[in-house]
């Protein structure tokens, strides 16, 4: 048993300039939620990448407060500006 | 039927009218967003959109879902344009169907509204003076 799980983010328009990946893998701790993968996120890169998301865990739209599993894809989603 | 797709080709209303099902039709609506010289006062020279591909379709589908369902389509689809974009080029088309013309002006409406707010599509803006900006939407 392992106490930490393997969260891939993908980054798509400002947050891909921001950080300068298209993705990249974080180990969280068992119970991460996306708002802890945000910490990791600002701190690794030493950024603020601002709060104002919606989130998609696997392709699906989901919450700010759901526990993450290991292998999960999480996606924050800025504000959309398509049409 | 009903079609929600991304392309990152020229897209026309012909590829879209070839497909749509000649059955009980008696009205059509298009609407066609195309790209603007200017936004908020800045002299726009061309745009480029991303995608979050994979939820936009599934999204996208969903929104044709709702306007059939509210409006009594026969027919709807979307087909939205990413990468980069010319001043005048079209960025995104809905097309509609239905018995009469109501149904087809509100759900053709409905979809590019919806579309705006819900679908995971981002534009990035490169201004005369050479700045660019990720335009920060209604959220």
């Amino acid at each position: 048993m392992t106490n930490s799980l393997q969260i891939q983010v993908v980054y798509f328009a400002k947050l891909r300039e921001l950080t300068g990946l298209d993705q990249e893998a974080f180990s969280m701790m068992k119970g991460s939620n996306p708002t802890d993968v945000l910490e990791s996120i600002n701190e690794r890169h030493q950024i603020d990448i601002g709060s104002n998301f919606k989130i998609a865990v696997n392709d699906e739209f989901s919450d700010w407060d759901i526990k993450l599993h290991d292998g999960d894809r999480l996606v924050f989603i800025p504000p959309v500006t398509g049409g | 039927m009903k079609e929600f797709n991304i392309l990152s080709d020229v897209i026309s209303l012909q590829s879209i009218s070839a497909m749509v099902e000649n059955n009980g039709i008696g009205a059509q609506s298009v609407f066609e967003g195309i790209v603007r010289n200017t936004n908020d006062g800045h002299e726009v020279k061309k745009l480029e959109y991303e995608c979050y591909e994979s939820l936009a379709i599934k999204e996208g589908d969903q929104i044709l879902d709702e306007a059939i369902e509210k409006f009594d389509l026969i027919d709807a689809f979307c087909v939205h344009r990413v990468g980069t974009l010319e001043i005048g080029e079209t960025a995104v088309i809905v097309v509609t169907t239905s018995g009469h013309r109501d149904q087809s002006f509100k759900g053709c409406r409905y979809i590019i509204d919806e579309v705006k707010v819900r679908v995971p599509i981002w534009k990035k803006e490169y201004y005369a003076d050479g700045e660019t900006e990720w335009l920060k939407g209604a959220g």
